[in-house]
C-alpha cells in the first residue's frame, strides 16, 4: 500500500478497539516469566555451550600477546576464541566500533577473546585464566580537552543574520550547558544464542531491528543474507543499545563455528557501558536574543559532541531547535570531535534528549530575564504554521501551546512562586519547573502478513519487534478492528526475520509505521476474500466475524484460510510537512536546604501525539522516559577517566538509575489529535517524546526551589551545595 | 569464579579452625559481598566455610542490659527487633538506610561489617589498586573519587568503608567478639576494628586469620534521641555520599560518627565535645587535617550540612 | 595529562614505558594464585522448588539463579546483573525475598524456594499478577518477575511491621502508604520506569493509604 497522500476518513475514525485502553496481550506471559528471551530458550536447539566475553584492559593501543594455554586445558573448556589470531570481522553500515578479531584495541572491554565451555561456571573461570599483554597508546579521551579541534558536521543550519540581530537584541542570554554520556543500562544485557546448520546461521538474540541485524550480520560474518535467521520476539529493553548488532550476537555466531555446537553468551554487567554503545557527552552554547515583549529575534545553539575516529555522528542535541520557537535570525551547527572512547550511538531520542536539557533551561532563563512568565514566553514564540523561515514546510499538526495551557491548568503552575528561593516546607526548598518538548515523528517502511484460519482466526506476522512498547497490543488492536473480530481472536508474531520486514523499534517511528503496514496487509486480505467470496473488499464493512458487502452478509468463515501480505510504504509528499510530536512538562521538586538532596515530588507531560493506539501502553511509554529523564536530571552519568579511557561506572551500582524511591506521582494527558498526514491510523510515536523535556522541568523546577542554575548534568548536590541558604 | 571447595562448619571454634588451617580459605555468611567479588575473581577463595549452621542468629539480652547481637542475625532481624527500634533507634535506622530489602534478608551482622570498599577501581581488576592488588599503584587518588574518602587516607588508598550498620555501631560503642583459630575469644572495639589504609590497604580490618566473630555487643542504652542520615544521589538502594549517625541530648550534648568519609565509621570524641557548639565545630573538629581530592571535597561541607539539618531537626 | 598511575605488574608482566606507550599487562588480581584450576567436584543439592522436591548435582559455584534458570529450566527469573544491583532475580527462600543471583545453590540444602513459576501461570494468575497487567506495571517485562516476588513480599513485609527507611515512628504501627511501598520496592529496578504503575498494582492489592 502507498500512502502518497494525507489519510481522508476512515475506519479508525469509528473504531471499537484501535484507540481504546486494553491490556497488554502478551501480560500473562510477561507477569508469569513465560515470555522468553534470548538467552533462556533453551527449548529452540539441544546442546547449547555457554560462551564468556573477556573484555580489553585498555582504551588504546594493540595486543602484543595473548595466553590462552590455561584456559584451554581448563576443565570442560570446548573452545577458546582469541582475537590476535582472528582476522577482524567486516563491518556493516550500522557500526562503526571493531566488533571482534585483530589485535588492534581501539576502546575499553573491546571483546578480545570468548571461552565456550559446557557450563557457564566454567567458562567464567577459564576466561580469567587468559592472560593478554598490551602496548597501550595515548589516546583522546577528554571531550572538552578535545571540542576546539572538533570539525563541524556538515553545514551550519542558518536563516536570516544571527551576529547583528543578536548584537542588536535588548535582552540576551549566553550560555554553556554540559550532558554526560549515559548508558541505555536496559535490565536485560544483550544476549545471543547462536547455532549452525550447515551455512544456515540462527541468531535467538535480543535486537530492535531484525532486518538491520540480519544485513548487517552478513556484511560482519561475510556470509549471505539468505543465510541468516534472527529471531527475537521478546527483549529486555533495548532504549537505542540494541538497535545494532553488538559482540555478543557476532561473538555468538564465530564461538558457535569453532565449537562446532550451538553458543549463548549474555554480555556480563560490567561490560555493558564500555563494550556496547552508549549517549555521548553533549557541550552546548546556547545565544538567544529577544525584545522586550519576549519575541526572540536570535537563536544560535551550536554543539559539541563525539564519536569514535572510525565513524558515527556525535549526539545531535541542536535537533530540536529549528522547529520549537519563531525567531527570523538562526544560527544551529554541529560538532563532533573524534574520541577513543566507547561507540556512541543512539539512545532514547538522540538529539533531543540532552538538546532539551540546555534549551528549555535557555529559555527558562531568558524568561526570567524578560521578566516573564515561561509560559507566556513560550506563546509568543509560538511559530505560525510553518516551520520557523521555512515557509513552505507545514506543520502537519501542531498543539504545543495547548499541551502547555492545559497542562498549566492541571498542574496549578499559577501557584508557582515566580521570584526562586522563596517557598519553603520544613526543611525543604520547593520549586516548580516547565519544559516544552519536541520529538520528530518519522515513519518507515513497514510490512506483514495477515492470516485467516477456517475458524476465523487472524494471526499476524511481522518481523517488528516489541521492546515493552507494547507493539503487539497494538498490532492485534489494529487487525482486529481491520478484519472486525475481536482482540482475543488475533495472534500476534513477532520479531523473526522469517516473517516480513517492517519498520522495527526505533527513532519513535515504530507504532505508527508497524501498525500501518498490519493494516495494509489486513486490507490486502479484504480484497482476497471478497475475490473469494465475490464483493469489493475495500467497501465492505467488517465487524463482528462477519462482512457485509452491499446487501449480502458473509461470515469471515466463508472464505476459508487464507492469507495476504503488504508493505506501507510512506510517500514523498510526507517531506513537505513538519511532522512532530509535541509536549509540554510540568514538575514540582523539593530541595532539601540542608543537604541539597532533591526529590522530585510530582510530574505531569502533556502529549500531542496524534491518536493513539493504546493510551493504557502509551502512557506507559510516557511515564518510563519520564522516569528515565529523572536520572538524566539527577544522578545518570557514566564517568570518564580521561587517563585510561573508559567509563569508570560501569556497573549498576556505580551508575546510578532512578529507582522507586525515586518516583512519587505522574500524570500523563494525551491531547486528542488526529495527524493523517502520518499513516492511515493517524497515529504517531510518544515513546521518545516523553524524555524531551521533563529533564529541563526538574532544571527549571530546582532554580525555582533555590534560585541556583547548574548547568552541568546531573544536578547532582556536589555542583550546588556551597550555594544553598547559609546555615543559621 | 575460581573452584573451590565448600564445607559447613558446626561450631564456631570448628570453623576457624578450619579457615586458619587452610590456604585460600575464607567464611561465607549471606555471601552478598564475597560472591559479589568471587564472580569478579577480586577475592577468589579456594575453600569456602559456610557459617551459618553456627547458631549465631540470636540477639539477647547482656546482664549489664546491653545486647547480644549473633554475627548471624540478618539485617533485617537486627532492625526489626524491639528492643533496637526503641533503645537503640539508630541502629534500626542506620541498616534500614543500607542496600535494598532483598540484600538485607540476606546479609548477616558480620559480614555486613566486613563488606569491602565499592572504590570503583577496586571492582575493575584491570586497574592498578593498592587494596586489590598490593604495590599496584592507586588508580582514584588522581581519578574519579567523588564516592571516597576524604580523611584518614594514605597516599596509597583513599577508599572508604562502605557500610552503614557500622556508623551506628561505631556511636553506639559496640564491641566486636571473636573466636581466634585457637579456640581463645576476643573483643574488638568497634573504633579498632576497621582499619585505615596506611601503608598497607589491603587490610581491611584488625581480625586475624581464621578469625569468626561470634557476636557484636552493644553497652547498655545511653538514651538521647537517635538519628542516621544517609545523603545519596537517588533516594534509596545507594550508597553513601556521607552519612551522619548521632545521639543527642536534651542538653546538646550528644554523640556523632560520620559515614562515607573514611576507611571506617569516621568519629572523634574530641569533636563531639563540641556538639554545643554546633555543626560547624564539629566538623571542622572531626575534618582536621582531611586530604580531599578536588572531587570529594565537597563531603567536608555536607558532613556540616547534614549534622546541622540533625541538630535542627533535635531540636525542633 | 594526569600521570598514569603504575599499572599492575604481575609475575609474568613487564613494565615499559615509552614516550606516548606502556607495556601494561592486565590479569585479573586472583590470577596470582595457582593458575590451573582444579576441576570442581559436583556436589549433591536437595531444594524445594515451588514445591517440588528436586535433586541436583551441581558446580558449587553455581548460583541459585542459575540452578533455577540452567538447570531447572525455570526462567522466569531474571539476570539483570548478576551482582546484587537490580533485583530482577529476586524470588523467595523460606518466606523471604533474596537475591537469587549472589547465593549459591549449596547453601541452600533443604530451602524452600518460590519462583514467579510458583505463584501463578498464565491461566491461573496471583492476584499481583493480575494487578500488574490492569496497571501495566510493565513494559519489557525483563524487571517484572522479580518486581512482582517483591511486591508479594513487600505488601507482607509492612504487614509484619518490618522497619524502613521511611518509616517515622519505629515503634509503632506501619502505614501502608507510597513511601512505604515504594522505599521497600527499591531493591527492584525498572529501566522502563514502570514504577508508578507498579504501584498502583500494589495499592490494589495491598490497599494503600495513598
Ligand atoms: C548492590 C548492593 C548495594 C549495597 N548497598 C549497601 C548500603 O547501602 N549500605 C550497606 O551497609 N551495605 C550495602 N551493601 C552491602 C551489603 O550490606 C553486604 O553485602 C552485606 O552486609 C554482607 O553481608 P553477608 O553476610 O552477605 O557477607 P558475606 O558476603 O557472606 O561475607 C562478607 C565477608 O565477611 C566474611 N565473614 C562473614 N561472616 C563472618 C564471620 N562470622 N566472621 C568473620 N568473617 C566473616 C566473609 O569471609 C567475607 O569476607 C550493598 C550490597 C550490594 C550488592
Ligand atoms: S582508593 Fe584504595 S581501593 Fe580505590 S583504587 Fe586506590 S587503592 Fe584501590
Ligand atoms: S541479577 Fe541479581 S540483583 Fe541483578
Ligand atoms: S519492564 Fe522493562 S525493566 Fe521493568
Amino acid at each position: 500500500m502507498k500512502f502518497d497522500a494525507p489519510a481522508g476518513k476512515n475506519l479508525f475514525d469509528n473504531a471499537r478497539i484501535v484507540g481504546k485502553s486494553t491490556r497488554r496481550i502478551d501480560g500473562p506471559l510477561k507477569v508469569t516469566g513465560a515470555a522468553p528471551y534470548a538467552y533462556e530458550r533453551h527449548d529452540v536447539v539441544p546442546n547449547q555451550a555457554y560462551g564468556w566475553i573477556v573484555g580489553a584492559g585498555i582504551a588504546k593501543g594493540r595486543i602484543t600477546a595473548m595466553d590462552t594455554s590455561d584456559a584451554e586445558a581448563a576443565p570442560g573448556v570446548i573452545a577458546v576464541l582469541a582475537a590476535p589470531k582472528m582476522q577482524p570481522v567486516g563491518s556493516s553500515n550500522f557500526n562503526y566500533a571493531p566488533l571482534f578479531g585483530g589485535s588492534e584495541v581501539t576502546h575499553y572491554h573491546q571483546a578480545i577473546a570468548c571461552v565456550v565451555a559446557e557450563t557457564f561456571e566454567e567458562a567464567r573461570a577459564a576466561a580469567a585464566m587468559i592472560r593478554t599483554r598490551y602496548d597501550r597508546a595515548e589516546g583522546n579521551f577528554d571531550l572538552e580537552a578535545n571540542k576546539d579541534a572538533a570539525p563541524m558536521s556538515g553545514e551550519p543550519k542558518t536563516r536570516g543574520d544571527f551576529d547583528s540581530a543578536f548584537a542588536s537584541a535588548p535582552v540576551t542570554l549566553d550560555e554553556t550547558y554540559h550532558t554526560p554520556g549515559e548508558s541505555h543500562s536496559m535490565m536485560e544485557p544483550h544476549s545471543t544464542i547462536a547455532s549452525w546448520q550447515g551455512d544456515q546461521l540462527t541468531l535467538w538474540t535480543s535486537n530492535q531491528m531484525i532486518d538491520w541485524a540480519k544485513n548487517a550480520l552478513a556484511s560482519i560474518l561475510g556470509i549471505e543474507a539468505a543465510n541468516i535467521r534472527v529471531d527475537s520476539p521478546y527483549l529486555g529493553g533495548g532504549f537505542g543499545g540494541k538497535l545494532f548488532v553488538r559482540a555478543d550476537a557476532v561473538v555468538a555466531a564465530l564461538a558457535a563455528k569453532e565449537a562446532g555446537r550451538p553458543v549463548k553468551i549474555m554480555l556480563q554487567r560490567p561490560l555493558v557501558a564500555n563494550n556496547t554503545t552508549h549517549r555521548q557527552a553533549t557541550i552546548q552554547r546556547i545565544r538567544l536574543g529577544a525584545q522586550q515583549d519576549g519575541k526572540i529575534t536570535a537563536i544560535a545553539h551550536e554543539n559539541w559532541s563525539y564519536n569514535v575516529p572510525s565513524g558515527g555522528s556525535g549526539e545531535t542535541a541542536t535537533a530540536q531547535t529549528p522547529v520549537l520557537y519563531a525567531g527570523d535570525n538562526r544560527y544551529v551547527a554541529e560538532y563532533c570531535a573524534e574520541l577513543d572512547l566507547p561507540e556512541g550511538n543512539a539512545m532514547r531520542a538522540p538529539g533531543e534528549a540532552p538538546g532539551h536539557l540546555a534549551l528549555e533551561v535557555a529559555i527558562d532563563e531568558l524568561a526570567e530575564k524578560l521578566g516573564m512568565d515561561p509560559i507566556a514566553l513560550r506563546e509568543v514564540n509560538e511559530p505560525g504554521k510553518t516551520v520557523p523561515g521555512q515557509p513552505q514546510k507545514e506543520f502537519s499538526e501542531r498543539n504545543l501551546v495547548r499541551c502547555i495551557k492545559e497542562g498549566a491548568q492541571r498542574f496549578g503552575w499559577s501557584a508557582r512562586n515566580a521570584k526562586p528561593g522563596l517557598v519553603r516546607d520544613g526543611r525543604y526548598l520547593v520549586g516548580m519547573g516547565m519544559a516544552a518538548g519536541f520529538r520528530g515523528s518519522p515513519t518507515m517502511k513497514s510490512g506483514a502478513r495477515v492470516k485467516l484460519a477456517a475458524n476465523g482466526h487472524i494471526t499476524v506476522e511481522t518481523d517488528m519487534t516489541d521492546i515493552g512498547t507494547g507493539s503487539y497490543t497494538i498490532i492485534a488492536q489494529t487487525a482486529a478492528e481491520t478484519m472486525g473480530v475481536p482482540l482475543d481472536h488475533v495472534t500476534v508474531e513477532l520479531g523473526d526475520s522469517l516473517y516480513p520486514v517492517s519498520a522495527g523499534s526505533g527513532g519513535q517511528w515504530g507504532a505508527a509505521s508497524s501498525t500501518a503496514g498490519v493494516y495494509a496487509a489486513c486490507v490486502a486480505l479484504r480484497r482476497k476474500i471478497g475475490e473469494a467470496l465475490g464483493f469489493d473488499g475495500d467497501a465492505a464493512t467488517f465487524a463482528d466475524g462477519n462482512i457485509v458487502a452491499g446487501d449480502a452478509t458473509h461470515a469471515l468463515t466463508d472464505a476459508g484460510a487464507m492469507s495476504a501480505e503488504d508493505t506501507i510504504e510512506f510517500g514523498k509528499f510526507q517531506q513537505d510537512y513538519s511532522i512532530g510530536t509535541y509536549a509540554a512538562h510540568f514538575c514540582e521538586v523539593a530541595v532539601d536546604a540542608y543537604t541539597g538532596e532533591t526529590h522530585v515530588r510530582r510530574m505531569l507531560s502533556v502529549c500531542d501525539s496524534g491518536r493513539i493506539l493504546n493510551p493504557l501502553s502509551a502512557r506507559s511509554q510516557v511515564i518510563g522516559a519520564m522516569v528515565m529523564s529523572v536520572g538524566m536530571a539527577l544522578s545518570e552519568e557514566l564517568a570518564v577517566d580521561p587517563r585510561f579511557g573508559l567509563f569508570v561506572n560501569h556497573d549498576l551500582a556505580g551508575y546510578e538509575v532512578p529507582v522507586h524511591a525515586d518516583i512519587q506521582e505522574q500524570e500523563v494527558v494525551f491531547l486528542d489529535t488526529l495527524d493523517p498526514a502520518v499513516s492511515p491510523l493517524k497515529a504517531k510515536g510518544v515513546g521518545e517524546l516523553g524524555i524531551c523535556g521533563p529533564g529541563a522541568a526538574i532544571a527549571n523546577a530546582i532554580y525555582n526551589a533555590t534560585g541556583i542554575r547548574v548547568r552541568e548534568y546531573p544536578l547532582t548536590l556536589d555542583k550546588y551545595l556551597d550555594r544553598l541558604p547559609a546555615l543559621v | 569464579m575460581k573452584a573451590f571447595t565448600y564445607e559447613r562448619a558446626k561450631s564456631p571454634a570448628e570453623a576457624a579452625a578450619a579457615v586458619a588451617g587452610r590456604e585460600g580459605a575464607k567464611f561465607i555468611a549471606g555471601g552478598t559481598n564475597l560472591l559479589d567479588l568471587m564472580k569478579l575473581e577480586i577475592e577468589a577463595p579456594t575453600h569456602l566455610v559456610d557459617v551459618q549452621d553456627l547458631a549465631l542468629d540470636q540477639i539477647e539480652e547482656t546482664s549489664d542490659g546491653g545486647l547480644r547481637i549473633g554475627a548471624l542475625v540478618s539485617n533485617t532481624a537486627l532492625a526489626a527487633h524491639p528492643k533496637v527500634r526503641k533503645d537503640y533507634a539508630v541502629l534500626t535506622r542506620a541498616i534500614v538506610a543500607g542496600a535494598s530489602g532483598q540484600l538485607r534478608n540476606k546479609a548477616t551482622t558480620a559480614g555486613n561489617l566486613l563488606q569491602r570498599t565499592r572504590c570503583p577501581y577496586f571492582y575493575d581488576p584491570n586497574l592498578p589498586c593498592n587494596k586489590r592488588v598490593p604495590n599496584s599503584g592507586c588508580a582514584a587518588a588522581e581519578g574519579f573519587s567523588r564516592q571516597l574518602a576524604v580523611v584518614g587516607t594514605s597516599d596509597k588508598c583513599i577508599a572508604t568503608y562502605p557500610g552503614d550498620m557500622a556508623i551506628a555501631m561505631r556511636v553506639l560503642d559496640a564491641v566486636v567478639e571473636t573466636v581466634t583459630p585457637d579456640g581463645k575469644t576476643r573483643t574488638i572495639p568497634m573504633a579498632e576494628f576497621h582499619r585505615l589504609p596506611g601503608d598497607k590497604p589491603w587490610l581491611d580490618n584488625t581480625l586475624g586469620k581464621g578469625e569468626l566473630i561470634v557476636s557484636v555487643r552493644l553497652p547498655a542504652p545511653v538514651g538521647g534521641q537517635h538519628f542516621y542520615q544517609k545523603v545519596r544521589d537517588r533516594r534509596s538502594y545507594a550508597f553513601a555520599l556521607v552519612s551522619v549517625a548521632a545521639i543527642l541530648n536534651d542538653d546538646g550534648t550528644g554523640r556523632v560518627a560520620f559515614g562515607g568519609v573514611a576507611h571506617k565509621p569516621w568519629r572523634v570524641e574530641a569533636a563531639e565535645a563540641l556538639l554545643p557548639q554546633g555543626a560547624g565545630a564539629v566538623v571542622a573538629k572531626a575534618f582536621e587535617g582531611a586530604s580531599p581530592t578536588e572531587h570529594n571535597k565537597y563531603k567536608i561541607t555536607l558532613a556540616e550540612r547534614t549534622l546541622a539539618g540533625v541538630i535542627a531537626e533535635a531540636r525542633s | 595529562m594526569p600521570s598514569i598511575p603504575t599499572p599492575p605488574i604481575t609475575r609474568r608482566g613487564v613494565l615499559v614505558a615509552g614516550a606516548a606507550s606502556a607495556a601494561v599487562t592486565t590479569v585479573p588480581a586472583a590470577a596470582q594464585g595457582p593458575a590451573k584450576a582444579p576441576k570442581s567436584t559436583p556436589v549433591p543439592v536437595k531444594l524445594s522448588v515451588n514445591g517440588k522436591e528436586v535433586e541436583l548435582e551441581l558446580d558449587t559455584r553455581t548460583t541459585l539463579l542459575d540452578t533455577l534458570r540452567e538447570h531447572l529450566k525455570l526462567t522466569g527469573t531474571k539476570k539483570g546483573c548478576d551482582h546484587g544491583q537490580c533485583g530482577a532475580c529476586t524470588v523467595m527462600v523460606n518466606g523471604t525475598r533474596v537475591n537469587s543471583c549472589l547465593s549459591l545453590a549449596v547453601m541452600h540444602q533443604g530451602d524452600e524456594v518460590t519462583t514467579i513459576e510458583g505463584l501463578g501461570s498464565a491461566d491461573d494468575m496471583h492476584p499481583m499478577q493480575e494487578a500488574f497487567v490492569k496497571h501495566d506495571g510493565y513494559q519489557c517485562g525483563y524487571c517484572t518477575p522479580g518486581q512482582i516476588c517483591s511486591a508479594v513480599a513487600v505488601l507482607k513485609e509492612i504487614e509484619a511491621g518490618v522497619p524502613s527507611h521511611v518509616t517515622d515512628d519505629l515503634t509503632g504501627p506501619m502505614p501502608m502508604t507510597r513511601a512505604e511501598m515504594t522505599e521497600r520496592m527499591s531493591g527492584n529496578i525498572c529501566r522502563c520506569g514502570a514504577y508508578s504503575n507498579i504501584f498502583d498494582a500494589m495499592a490494589e492489592v495491598g490497599g494503600a493509604k495513598a
